[in-house]
């Protein structure tokens, strides 16, 4: 089982000191988190991409491709990349970039997006957002697998004769998620697909995550790619962990009390309650991530948030610290116990290579 | 069948609420129903709530289950600055926008003048109109001289005599049919079709 982190690359003033981080700050920032995310053992690092303040993460492989070329082991990912709004000839030929640069260990999740105006900005309409993460990802998903492309559609204008360059590494395409909290037709995508389906599992109760899954895992069953069980899932979540539970708490308060997305609402009691946000001991992050497998089943890839609400980066660095070195490890320890050999691993660019290879 | 109110009356005892009982007990004795009560009042902070996170507490979608379950609606809102409150709006606002479509509704609504009566035509039967729910033609106001006044009882029995129809007749009409887990699935070679149609 993968464990990484995802992040949303907001730059929020640090409620406790008032003071917001300049641009470049939170970019190194990200960059530094990304890197320690390796030294500490995680596998996988995802970065955010959006359009417009107070985010920075415009340019997702950019900045992966600076990570590649600082680390051995982990892989780069995006949570998300957005199907919707980018020309998806321009994602076929970055990622298959970065894809030769990290020397295969690269992935990416799809997403459509959450911020209305960022739309009509790259002149599409929000109303046909499906329709377009729809055509846009098949089209995709040929010019990663057909040398040559004849292409007509909705959205996009046509294609005659045309080859994405550089071709994916040795003839692999870089593996896909799809992401999605509410929208079942994002689940039936990646089923049809046999792609890998993520619910970010992180603002909504435990219940809503569990028919997600489960609709994606069923469909995914119907299009023939393997039993239920067999369907590849991750999720998200959301700790903040200090030795003592209580410090936890009083240190995170405040952040969470004016967070973006849900500050100013429930109090952290209530939300800790209704969502799979953790905020205590790592025992207790250990005991909540172990849960998820009750609704969502044996699953391939767990990606926390640790870096938002203008938390310091000296904090979000404790934080990897413990995830390394107290969670993680029995993490991977409880999940693999009673987990069905035929429940598969995430898919890497190696064993899909593998698998290629062997097709032949 | 399921009768439910959607009381938004904020005092207690509440005049809205009062209202509520008396239209679902006329309509109780024209079919036979099952008769719950939704108070907002005490689902105020989910409600707030949901706005800003985008999912409801466990009472809230208890109540909204119970709303969107029902054969028949009785709502009633206090009027509030030439309104229905902010409460109520708030209530529908966070219901599924397809969830009560083809659904028989009574508009109910108090306030301390008759000079408000209107408030039923001007705003509560536009915003069911929108939800696509259907709205008996008789709506029920009471002002508070109406609760020491003839004519409260007439129009009480008409409007449930309206809503009980419509209970029986178009309890059968129902939103579109879904899978056990709530989701409508459409096969993924129907999306792509239709955007190379």
């Amino acid at each position: 089982m993968q464990f990484g982190i995802f992040s949303v690359g907001d730059v929020t003033p640090d409620p406790t000191t008032g003071r917001t981080p300049t641009e470049r700050e939170r970019i190194k920032a990200m960059v530094a988190i990304a890197l320690k995310a390796e030294e500490v053992g995680l596998d996988v690092f995802a970065t955010g991409e959006h359009h417009n303040p107070p985010f920075v993460p415009s340019s997702p492989t950019t900045m992966l491709g600076y990570v590649a070329a600082r680390t051995e082991k982990l892989i780069l990912s995006t949570s998300t990349t957005l199907i919707t709004t980018n020309d998806p000839v321009k994602i076929a030929e970055d990622f298959a970039m970065l894809q030769h640069l990290a020397d295969g260990r690269v992935d990416l999740m799809m997403g459509r997006g959450n911020t209305g105006p960022v739309y009509p900005w790259f002149g599409k309409d929000i109303r046909e957002g499906i329709n377009l993460a729809i055509e846009n990802y098949a089209l995709l998903h040929r010019l990663w697998r057909e040398d040559v492309v004849n292409w007509e559609g909705k959205f996009r204008t046509p294609l005659q004769g045309f080859t994405s360059t550089p071709r994916p590494l040795d003839g692999v395409a870089p593996f896909v998620w799809h992401g999605s909290i509410r929208s079942p037709e994002i689940a039936e995508q990646a089923a049809y697909y046999g792609d890998g389906f993520f619910h970010n599992n992180i603002f909504w109760p435990a219940d809503h995550t569990k028919r997600m899954v489960e609709l994606y895992r069923s469909r995914y069953a119907h299009y023939g790619h393997g039993t239920p069980e067999q369907a590849i899932v991750g999720l998200g979540g959301q700790v903040f962990m200090r030795r003592n539970s209580q410090d936890a708490v009083r240190e995170f308060r405040p952040y969470f009390d004016v967070a973006p997305v849900y500050g100013h609402g429930p109090s952290l009691e209530e939300f800790t309650d209704q969502t799979p946000l953790t905020v205590g001991s790592p025992q207790q992050v250990i005991e909540k991530t172990l849960s998820f497998r009750e609704y969502a089943g044996d699953y391939q890839r767990q990606l926390f948030l640790v870096d938002h609400a203008g938390l310091p980066l000296k904090t979000v660095l404790e934080q990897l610290d413990m995830l390394g070195e107290e969670v993680v490890p029995v993490l991977r320890e409880e999940f693999a116990k009673g987990r069905p050999a035929e429940v598969p691993q995430a898919p890497t660019h190696t064993s899909l290579l593998k698998a290629k290879e062997a097709a032949v | 069948m399921k009768l439910v109110v959607v009381s938004a009356g904020l005092s207690v005892p509440s005049s809205t609420r009062l209202l509520g009982d008396r239209l679902a007990a006329a309509v109780g004795r024209d079919v036979p129903a099952e008769v719950q009560v939704v108070e907002l009042r005490d689902l105020a902070v989910e409600i707030a709530h949901h706005l800003t996170n985008g999912f409801p507490g466990k009472r809230l979608a208890a109540a909204i289950d119970a709303v969107t379950g029902a054969d028949g609606l009785i709502v009633v809102t206090p009027v509030f600055s030439a309104s229905y409150s902010g409460l109520f709006k708030s209530f529908f606002d966070v219901i599924d926008k397809d969830a009560l479509t083809g659904r028989p509704v009574l508009v109910a609504a108090t306030g301390g003048t008759a000079r408000h009566s209107l408030v039923l035509e001007h705003a509560l039967r536009p915003l069911f109109a929108h939800l696509r729910a259907v709205v008996v033609p008789t709506g029920v106001y009471a002002a508070s001289e109406d609760w020491g006044a003839e004519g409260l009882d007439g129009r009480i029995e008409r409007a449930a005599g309206e809503l009980a129809a419509l209970m029986r007749g178009l309890s059968t009409a129902r939103v579109p049919a879904r899978g056990a887990d709530g989701f409508e699935v459409v096969p993924f070679e129907e999306r792509l079709a239709a955007l190379r149609a």
